[in-house]
């Protein structure tokens, strides 16, 4: 469910000032050409009550285009807009929410729930239990092996050998090898010429000797159309009677997901899938084409080229994705991840208290410069892509993040802490220590103004003075930025209303005027 | 016809046969209507053409009055001319300058097909008689360097490779120097998978090409993209941010020995006109073929090649 989303980031928040401020923006923000499309098939509808099957089957042509465009396979979308259709004729439009924003929630619920949750591996059986990783060639087997195997032995605390049963690709035992001493799990020896079903009875016998607990079987990659190879895997399969069989698939997989995904599951008993690269900027639509045609758990997502770059599968993560509203929870722990943790807290106290100095305005600078610059940011946040395109040349964003920092750090400690001493002439000293000008100076320190009052509010008035302070973020991007085939502020979903979550959603006209965005007409 | 586009086809009609049952199914009656067309360009939405592409395409069909009559075979053959139509600027064969050594650079996501193709690259221009060295400048993925030497030592070609986790772009320059040292033709480069999202990886493909051209300036003289024929409409955007990065100056599409059938080539080929030079077949070195528009046209809507 989204709402449980969000309080889980809350929670993040307490810690994570500008992984706040950037999901704040977020909510504020959910743009996308999605809600874009669907606010104008429902504009003349606001107010009006319950959807008309006119108007519902109107919003599914965009849905459907959405999930097209998303890599959905088309029998698979079918399928979907069957389930939807009916639930979203006759419902009723909330007071508080546009159709359109009504007819996404519809969407998202449905998305999650064929999407369907995470299952664990199950290792009900004698040790060493066999798990064997099969898919097409390039998908991530390798690496998704050596991933799994970590958890396991890490989290778990289970006794993991690897086996490559790879003969066909050049040095893909090797790099099973390679990939088992930078995570401390044991590989089984390679014996040159040995066909990939003696390999995995080898693997077996020395999981059963060697008192493992897990077996994992890498299988060379192989396309559905090969059937030599297809029936390889069944032979395998019968030779190790693996308790788990894990279809990797790569997350980026266009309309023939269903194809393939449906050739592997008629011969050999797939348990689960592993989805590959959803750490990419792709909606990730196979995700739903190959979890309705296998009809088993997603269990795990690669999300990056790291050794613990595992997840749990997350539905509501990827259905936000397929439906192009960017990934917060990616952006939050992106926050995380670059952030210093020690120095976030103390920012968040000081937040706490009302309290935002120049300094810490500069450290919020530097962190977004940590998570990618300006572009890094955006990227994560839904609708971007498109926006993307327009900034590409425009290097000039994350160079203001980098100017605005090089502002406070050419002041006295005297200027930071009070920068009401800045006078015309320690200005000009600033502006000659940063390389810039005066005007640059007086830019920053309305922003830090702006955000210290909004510091203030946020002190007394909890999350609420949050995204308003996104206003003052936003007046440190060029104006011209955000100009340009975006939404108005109407036209943006708002999940809190839709979901009674925790409910902060502050009017932020700053924020939207940041963002180039006109602000909500009354 | 040799063997060329017989193997091709193996593939691909494998793959285009639920293609061709679309438009069977679609014109099942003889006649064609507007809701038939609809149907049709569902069945170009299933070939990873994209939405608006293939409404695009159906519109010229639609305008086409002598459809009206035509059978299944005819409206596959007009589908196939109409896409073919849109492929046939972008088959362009990767001619070399003459640069001594010719540096060709292959970049793509993880597991694209970039070494696999190099090894097909290296035996090809082997068999045309020149000399060929590789550099093995994924330093980032596990057993990747070793992946290359065993494609150099089938094709008889020198490998130059660095220990794991080393400077990729330093790499690359000391390969170059090596190469012109030795007077070869043509210097392949093999780079790690990427993920174009991912700025900072792409900044260091950017610096490879940079590094290089300090040596020769001209160089890379051809910087080549590989997509895997399973990607879905993600791989417009790879090609749009490796065009960024790495100035890609031509395409290959493997995996279609499988049953995807690569339709994403169209719309990137409309947009952003870059030249696609070959498809790749299968797992063997010899599994490498010159892009024809015409015969990935018609092998796309289920025809066999001309
Ligand atoms: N069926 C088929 N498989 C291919 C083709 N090209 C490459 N492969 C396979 O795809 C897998 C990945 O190929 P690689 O050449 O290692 O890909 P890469 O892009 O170098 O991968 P990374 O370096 O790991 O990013 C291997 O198993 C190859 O054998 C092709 O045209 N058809
Ligand atoms: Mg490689």
């Amino acid at each position: 469910m989204v709402s449980a989303h969000w309080s889980e980031i809350a929670t993040r928040q307490q810690y994570l000032p500008t992984g706040a401020l950037l999901v704040e923006a977020f909510k504020t923000c959910m743009f996308d050409t999605l809600s874009e499309n669907l606010g104008s098939i429902f504009d003349r509808l606001r107010g009006r009550g319950a959807l008309s099957e006119k108007d519902v089957d109107a919003a599914l042509g965009e849905i459907r285009t959405a999930l097209l465009e998303a890599d959905v396979a088309l029998p698979v979308v079918r399928a979907f807009i069957d389930i939807v259709r009916p639930r979203a004729i006759g419902a009723e439009v909330l007071k508080s929410v546009t159709p359109g924003q009504q007819v996404i929630k519809i969407v998202n619920d449905a998305l999650i729930e064929m999407l369907g949750q995470a299952a664990p591996l199950s290792f009900d059986a004698v040790p060493p239990v066999a798990i064997m990783m099969v898919g097409l060639q390039g998908s991530g087997k390798t690496t998704s092996t050596g991933k799994l195997s970590k958890w396991l032995a890490e989290k778990d605390k289970r006794k993991v050998l690897m086996a490559s049963l790879d003969t066909q690709r050049p040095a893909a035992m090797q790099q099973l090898a390679v990939l088992g001493q930078q995570i401390g799990v044991e590989t089984l020896p390679i014996i040159g010429g040995q066909a990939p079903v003696d390999i995995a009875k080898r693997a077996l016998q020395a999981g059963k000797l060697g008192g493992f607990d897990v077996v994992m079987l890498d299988t060379a990659g192989r396309t559905n159309a090969d059937e030599a190879l297809m029936a390889e895997m069944v032979a395998i399969e019968k030779a190790a009677s693996p308790k788990e069989i894990l279809l990797v698939a790569d997350s980026l997989t266009g309309q023939e997901a269903v194809t393939i995904a449906a050739q592997f599951a008629e011969r050999v008993s797939l348990s689960g899938i592993v989805l590959t690269r959803a750490d990419g900027d792709g909606r990730g639509g196979a995700a739903l084409s190959i979890r309705h045609v296998t009809n088993v758990p997603i269990k795990f997502l690669g999300v990056g080229e790291g050794v613990d770059k595992l997840e749990i599968f997350d539905p509501s993560r990827v259905a936000n994705r397929i439906l192009g509203m960017g990934d917060v929870v990616g952006l939050v722990e992106k926050a995380a991840e670059t952030m210093d943790a020690e120095k976030a807290e103390k920012i968040a106290a000081r937040m706490k208290k009302g309290q935002f100095t120049l300094e810490d305005l500069a450290e919020q600078l530097k962190q977004m410069q940590r998570m990618g610059g300006m572009s890094g940011v955006l990227g994560m946040l839904p609708g971007m892509g498109k926006l993307k395109k327009q900034t590409a040349g425009l290097q000039m964003d994350d160079r203001a993040l980098i100017q605005q920092a090089a502002i406070v750090s050419s002041m006295t400690q005297a200027e930071k802490d009070n920068p009401k001493i800045l006078n015309a002439s320690r200005k000009r000293r600033i502006a000659a220590g940063a390389g810039t000008s005066v005007q640059e100076i007086n830019k920053l320190i309305k922003m830090h103004r702006q955000m210290a009052d909004m510091m203030k509010k946020f002190g007394k008035g909890g999350m609420k003075g949050l995204a308003g302070m996104m206003g003052g973020m936003g007046g440190g991007m060029p104006g011209g930025l955000m100009g340009g085939g975006m939404p108005s502020a109407d036209q943006l979903p708002d999940f809190n209303k839709l979901t009674g979550g925790s409910g902060s959603t502050p009017p932020t006209p700053d924020f939207l005027k940041g963002m180039g965005i006109p602000p909500k007409k009354k | 016809m040799s063997g060329f586009f017989s193997r091709l086809r193996a593939g691909l009609t494998r793959s285009s046969r639920a293609l061709g049952d679309g438009i069977s199914a679609a014109f099942g009656g003889g006649k064609l209507s507007l809701e038939r067309l609809g149907e049709l360009e569902d069945v170009l939405i299933s070939a990873d053409l994209g939405v608006s592409v293939a409404n695009e395409i159906c519109q010229a069909l639609r305008d086409n009055r002598e459809l009206k009559n035509m059978d299944d075979i005819g409206l596959r053959e007009a589908l196939a001319v109409e896409i073919a139509k849109q492929l046939q600027p972008v088959q362009q064969q990767l001619s070399l300058p003459t640069a001594k050594p010719v540096v060709i650079l292959m970049a793509g996501v993880n597991g694209a097909g970039k070494t696999t193709t190099i090894g097909k690259l290296a035996k090809r221009y082997m068999a045309d008689g020149k000399t060929v060295m590789l550099a093995a400048c994924d330093t980032f993925r596990a057993a990747a360097s070793e992946q290359l030497q065993v494609w150099g030592a089938r094709a008889n070609v020198p490998v130059v490779a660095g220990a794991p986790g080393a400077d990729a772009s330093g790499l690359a320059f000391q390969a170059l120097e090596r190469a012109k040292a030795e007077n070869v033709d043509i210097l392949i480069i093999d780079t790690a998978g990427r993920l174009q999202s991912n700025e900072t990886l792409m900044a260091e493909l950017e610096k490879i090409t940079r590094v290089i051209g300090k040596l020769d300036a001209t160089a890379p003289h051809a910087s080549l993209l590989v997509l895997d024929a399973t990607t879905g409409q993600n791989a417009i955007q790879q090609a749009e941010a490796f065009l960024r990065a790495a100035k890609i100056t031509g395409l290959i599409m493997t995996k279609l020995d499988g049953t995807a059938r690569g339709g994403c080539l169209v719309p990137i080929a409309r947009k952003l006109a870059l030249p696609i030079h070959f498809i790749g077949v299968g797992e063997q070195a010899e599994d490498l073929q010159e892009f024809d528009a015409t015969n990935f046209a018609r092998a796309l809507t289920g025809l066999e090649g001309e």
